[in-house]
């Protein structure tokens, strides 16, 4: 305060400050509520802002403006000032009228409440003047209202008299109009009342007329109900009577139900009707199957179709006309039953007093046992008439029998909640559609068996023609390349094509619109347990397996199998494991959304089954064809006094043969297999590889096992030969291309050839002969197997041993069994 | 517990003829025959020291011709007959004799082995087992457990029991069998039944018995184990000599009817097995010691579980029944 006092007008910004500063209490603007908004008004020369420096800024303004700005700059300023004062006087002078305005209408008020409260005094004083007059009222008609309920009670006692003692008389008129129910209604209502006064003999004589009369109603009621042919609102009616009477609820019911029975039976009996041709036909049927059977235990694939085809003709309703007909005719009176006993005996009993009586409760559980039984004929008898549904020609026909099954139940379902029909009824149609897939499983094992026989037909027919023209030369290929291929791809076309059209039927009963199918078991089990791998997997397998068991059979039997079908299963096994495995399941898991919840055999496992298949075929197909020709070499080998043979002047004319089988088989092999990988080096020249063979190596050998001295190097040496080259496995698995299938026939045969040629003793020719026939057949063979000089080896051996056995061993001249062998 | 390691023998000569020496019951002995054309043929009579794992052998001249077979007796040591191949005129005729060895032939060989092994013994010939009209014999075999006087010869087709009288000097045909088939059948092989009091024989001709082995191409020979007959023994051309365990054709089986009378060797390993798993057939183990051919295997006579084979090549492999299996038999 002293600061204003002393401050020199000179100093007006600094004054000024103070004013606005004032100004700004007034109105609530601190500083503080200002600052966040404006932090940027830091600035001491910002005359509004809160940091404002008089001192700075007069300083600056000095240094910064002219004369004149400085003149303009106070102008404006005192113009400012002037109108911040007037401003200021404005609001003084607003505050102070509104003061003086509240003051007059307090004022006012302080006059109106006190006129108030004198009105209300009066009020209350009325007020008690009324409660007064109405307590004098009240106590002068005291007397004569009790007089009034008094006689109002006699009345209405008499009325109750009198009509306890028209009760008779009523109820007998009530009988004679069959008014059933107003007679129990009136009865009812007096009942507890004559009851109660039984000891007074008016009321006894009352009561047993009533008794009389009712128990005679109620015997007319029970004809009535015990007769059956009355509508079912009446009754329904004459039970809700006879209930009122106190008849045993449970005598009632099961009266009720055994009417319904005696119909619901003749509707099975009906159904059974339909399907009672079959059980003599169809034991018939099956007795022949069976002792059809018994007898040629060797062919059931081509028994069973015959079979299962013979009942399809002799049904004369279809399986949808019988399911048809059971829905519409059992299954709609059940539910008709179902829906009035529940009527009568549950939801009626439920609103009346008889609920205590627990009769609801006992009423269900016989209307459980009831259906339970009758649905459980019901689906024997349905059960039936599905397994003798066989054809597997049409499965949509089945579906849709199926789906109208399960969907009529449902009614059933709705009808009777917590009864176990539905449940059952699914299982049947669970099980029938295991059924299915296991009739689908067979159909398709006897369509691939069949398929088998056919190529082997197949193969039987072109054979011939090849063994024919064989003879020619090379026009025994001719004929099979055709074949070969083709069945090969037939087969396994017509054999995919077979298990889509499977897929497509088994499909049906995961449709949309079949109600079953939502079930989880047709979303889950069925998919994947069903159709995957009972289906599909076991399919898959079946081949697998039938293939191996050509493997093991063929021994026995001695060739029964032509080697022709082990190379194409075997191929078509390959196949399977490369591709085809692989896309059939897809397309079953795409078709069949199947959720692996349970493990599902994997396609790998498949896959190396289906390998170790194609893998045994093909080793058989080796053995067999190797022992063909092993035989051949053998009956050759054996069959010559090899002492006493004259000099060699051809090629045996087995060798000949061996050569052309061989190249016969080279053919087969190579319509179904690649050509394989083989030693590069042995492409080219056989002259010169021969030359080697024959002449370097083996003279070094004979000179050196012919000189009767040095009995030792014979074996040294060839034991030296066996430590650098390779042990030959000669029954080794042989690997997927044409080569080493050769390869593994070749090693067979002139491993026979060794083996017979030690068993045998040579005179000098034999051992030319032997020499010859080597030479040949090293000549053609080379070229068929994967490394040459197994096949050098292996002659060289057979070569070697004959020359160990000759009683005198002198060797042929290199040149003259070349010559020999060019001549043919 | 390591399966000792094979023993191998190199012969000079090929040879196919392999025996135990079925009287002697102390020490593992093999009779060897070798098959040459050019040379005097041998019998090497090797012995095994099972607890040194050395082999000595003595060799013995056969000089009639090179030997497809070989049989001892099973009552007389030095009692054995031979099937031989012998050339005359430049034809084959395949012959069977029974032989004597020299009496001396142990002790000498233990005094001077370098000079046996050059100066080796002859056999002593005691006779022929001669029928011309029954073709070439194939193989002599002894009735096992006998007193060494019956002996059966494969010849061909036909299969002939001999009786051998005065100390096997001379010999009787006492009776004749004949195989009878499509074709050329001849008998390869046989052997008699040890069992069933020695009244039955079991011959093989060529692929009839293969069903033993599918694997090999043709099976040379068969044997049983004398006194554990689920091991079975097969030799193959494939250089390959293969151990099985046919539990299916034991006479110890688990769970079959069997006579007691059959059991009198393995009576008491039966009961002891009665509360064990049964092992399955399977392969026990391949030895693959050889590089040619083998055409003979043979269990020893004094200790069943080892045994010898033979390939073509002169190279005879001494082997044992891995110990793992042994004990899963015995225990």
């Amino acid at each position: 305060m002293d600061g204003e006092g002393s401050v020199p007008v000179a100093e007006d910004p600094a004054r000024r400050r103070r004013v606005h500063g004032m100004l700004k209490l007034y109105y609530g603007l601190n500083e503080e509520g200002k600052a966040p908004e404006q932090p940027e008004s830091l600035d001491p020369c910002d005359i509004n802002g809160p940091h404002f420096d008089p001192e700075l800024y007069l300083n600056k303004l000095r240094r910064e403006c002219s004369l004149t700005e400085l003149m303009d700059q106070e102008t404006c300023m005192v113009r400012q000032i002037r109108s911040l004062d007037s401003d200021m006087q404005t609001l003084v002078y607003e505050n102070y009228n509104k003061f003086i305005s509240a003051t007059d209408t307090i004022r006012k008020m302080k006059n109106d409440f006190k006129k108030m409260e004198d009105e209300m005094d009066c009020l209350s004083a009325n007020m008690a003047a009324i409660t007064e007059f109405s307590a004098r009222i009240s106590g002068t008609l005291q007397d004569q209202h009790a007089q009034i309920t008094k006689l109002s009670g006699v009345h209405t006692l008499l009325r109750k008299l009198q009509f306890l003692f028209e009760l008779p008389a009523r109820l007998n008129k009530c009988l004679e109009l069959q008014a059933y129910a107003q007679a129990v209604n009136t009865h009812r209502r007096a009942r507890c009342v004559l009851q109660q006064y039984s000891h007074l003999p008016s009321f006894k004589g009352i009561q047993d007329d009533c008794h009389a009369i009712m128990d005679k109603l109620a015997q007319e009621l029970r004809q009535k109900f015990r007769d059956g042919g009355s509508s079912a609102k009446d009754l329904s009616e004459c039970v809700e009577l006879l209930l009122q009477l106190d008849e045993p609820a449970e005598e009632l019911c099961d009266k009720f139900l055994s009417h319904a029975r005696s119909r619901l039976e003749s509707d099975l009996q009906g159904l059974e009707a339909e399907i009672k041709p079959y059980p003599s036909t169809a034991t018939k049927d099956a007795s022949a199957h069976g002792s059809s059977s018994a007898t040629a235990p060797g062919s059931p694939s081509d028994g069973s179709p015959k079979s299962s085809s013979l009942p399809s003709p002799a049904s004369n309703t279809d399986i949808l006309e019988f399911i048809d007909r059971g829905c519409n005719e059992f299954v709609s009176s059940l539910c008709l039953v179902i829906t009035s006993y529940q009527e009568l005996f549950i939801n009626h009993a439920q609103k009346g007093e008889l609920a205590s009586k627990n009769i609801p409760q006992m009423a269900n559980g016989k209307l459980h046992a009831f259906v339970d039984d009758l649905a459980a004929r019901y689906f024997m008898l349905v059960e039936r008439r599905i397994q003798e549904e066989k054809g597997v020609g049409d499965n949509s026909l089945l579906v849709r029998a199926l789906d109208r099954f399960h969907r009529r139940l449902q009614a059933v379902a709705k009808l009777l909640p917590g009864s176990a029909v539905p449940n059952k009824g699914t299982e049947i149609v669970i099980r029938a559609a295991t059924e299915r897939v296991k009739q689908y499983l067979s159909a398709l094992q006897s369509f691939y068996m069949d398929s088998l026989t056919d190529v082997r037909q197949a193969l039987a027919t072109p054979r011939l023609s090849v063994a024919g023209t064989s003879v020619a030369g090379p026009a025994s290929g001719r004929d099979a390349p055709t074949s070969l291929p083709e069945l090969l791809s037939s087969l396994s076309a017509s054999i995919l094509n077979q298990i889509k059209s499977v897929l497509a039927s088994v499909h049906l009963f995961t449709a949309k619109d079949i109600t079953f199918s939502n079930k989880p078991y047709f979303k889950g089990e069925f998919c994947s347990q069903g159709v995957r791998e009972s289906l599909v997997v076991s399919f898959i397998k079946f081949v697998c397996q039938s293939s191996r068991q050509f493997c093991e059979t063929a021994g026995d039997k001695g060739g029964s199998t032509p080697p022709a079908l082990l190379l194409l299963l075997s191929r078509l096994c390959l196949d399977y494991e490369t591709s085809t495995i692989s896309y059939i399941l897809t397309l079953t898991d795409e078709q069949f959304l199947v959720q692996h919840h349970s493990p599902v055999t994997p396609v790998t496992t498949l896959c190396a089954e289906a390998r170790e298949a194609a893998q045994k075929l093909l080793n058989h197909y080796v053995k067999v064809q190797g022992l063909i020709i092993s035989q051949m070499l053998r009956k050759s080998v054996e069959t010559r006094d090899w002492v006493n043979t004259i000099e060699p002047r051809n090629v045996r004319a087995v060798m000949k043969r061996v050569v052309e089988d061989t190249t016969s088989i080279d053919v087969q092999v190579g319509l179904l297999y690649e050509e394989g990988v083989r030693k590069a080096h042995s492409s080219d020249s056989s002259k010169r590889t021969f030359s080697v063979y024959s002449s370097s190596r083996q003279q070094a050998r004979y000179a050196a096992s012919y000189t009767p001295s040095a009995p030792m190097d014979t074996n040294l040496l060839s034991n030296i030969h066996k430590l650098f080259s390779e042990r030959i496995d000669i029954f080794s698995s042989v690997e997927f291309n044409k080569v080493s299938v050769m390869t593994g026939i070749i090693k067979i045969s002139l491993k026979t050839f060794l083996e017979c040629v030690r068993l045998r003793t040579f005179g000098r020719y034999g051992l030319q002969q032997i020499q010859v026939d080597c030479h040949y057949l090293q000549m053609y063979l080379w070229r068929f197997v994967s490394d040459e000089n197994l096949v050098h080896f292996l002659l060289d051996e057979i070569v070697g041993s004959a020359a160990h056995r000759c009683l005198d061993p002198a060797p042929m001249e290199q040149s003259v069994i070349e010559v020999i062998c060019e001549r043919g | 517990m390591e399966d000792d390691a094979p023993v191998i023998y190199g012969l000079e000569f090929q040879a196919r003829a392999l025996t135990a020496q079925a009287a002697e019951t102390d020490a593992v002995r093999f009779l060897v025959g070798t098959q040459s054309l050019k040379f005097d043929n041998q019998i090497h009579i090797i012995d095994f020291d099972d607890e040194n794992n050395i082999i000595n052998k003595n060799v013995l001249l056969h000089q009639a011709g090179e030997i497809w077979h070989i049989g001892a007796s099973p009552a007389d040591k030095a009692v054995l007959t031979t099937c031989y191949n012998k050339t005359s005129d430049s034809r084959v005729v395949s012959c069977a004799a029974v032989w004597r060895m020299p009496s001396d032939w142990e002790t000498g060989n233990h005094e001077s082995p370098d000079e046996s092994a050059h100066n080796p013994q002859t056999l002593e010939l005691l006779c022929h087992l001669d029928d011309s009209t029954h073709g070439n014999a194939a193989c002599v075999l002894w009735e096992p457990m006998g007193d060494g006087k019956r002996v059966i010869s494969l010849a061909d087709n036909h299969a002939l029991l001999w009786d051998l009288q005065e100390s096997s000097t001379q010999a009787a045909v006492s009776s004749t069998a004949t195989l009878e088939g499509k074709g050329q059948l001849k008998f390869t092989s046989g052997k008699w039944s040890p069992h069933h009091n020695c009244s039955q024989l079991a011959t093989a001709n060529d692929t009839a018995i293969r069903g033993w082995d599918l694997r090999t191409m043709r099976v040379w020979s068969v044997r049983y184990n004398h006194s554990h007959d689920q091991l079975v023994l097969t030799a193959s051309s494939d250089s390959r000599l293969i151990l099985s365990n046919m539990v299916s054709i034991s006479s110890e089986p688990f769970g079959h009817l069997v006579d007691d009378e059959e059991l009198s060797e393995g009576e008491e390993l039966h009961q002891e097995d009665k509360g064990k798993e049964p092992l399955k057939d399977s392969v026990v183990s391949t030895y693959e010691e050889h590089e040619d051919s083998v055409y003979a295997a043979e269990w020893s006579s004094a200790d069943p579980w080892l045994f010898a084979s033979l390939s073509y090549d002169g190279r005879l492999v001494i082997n044992r029944v891995p110990r793992a299996l042994k004990y899963r038999i015995l225990l």
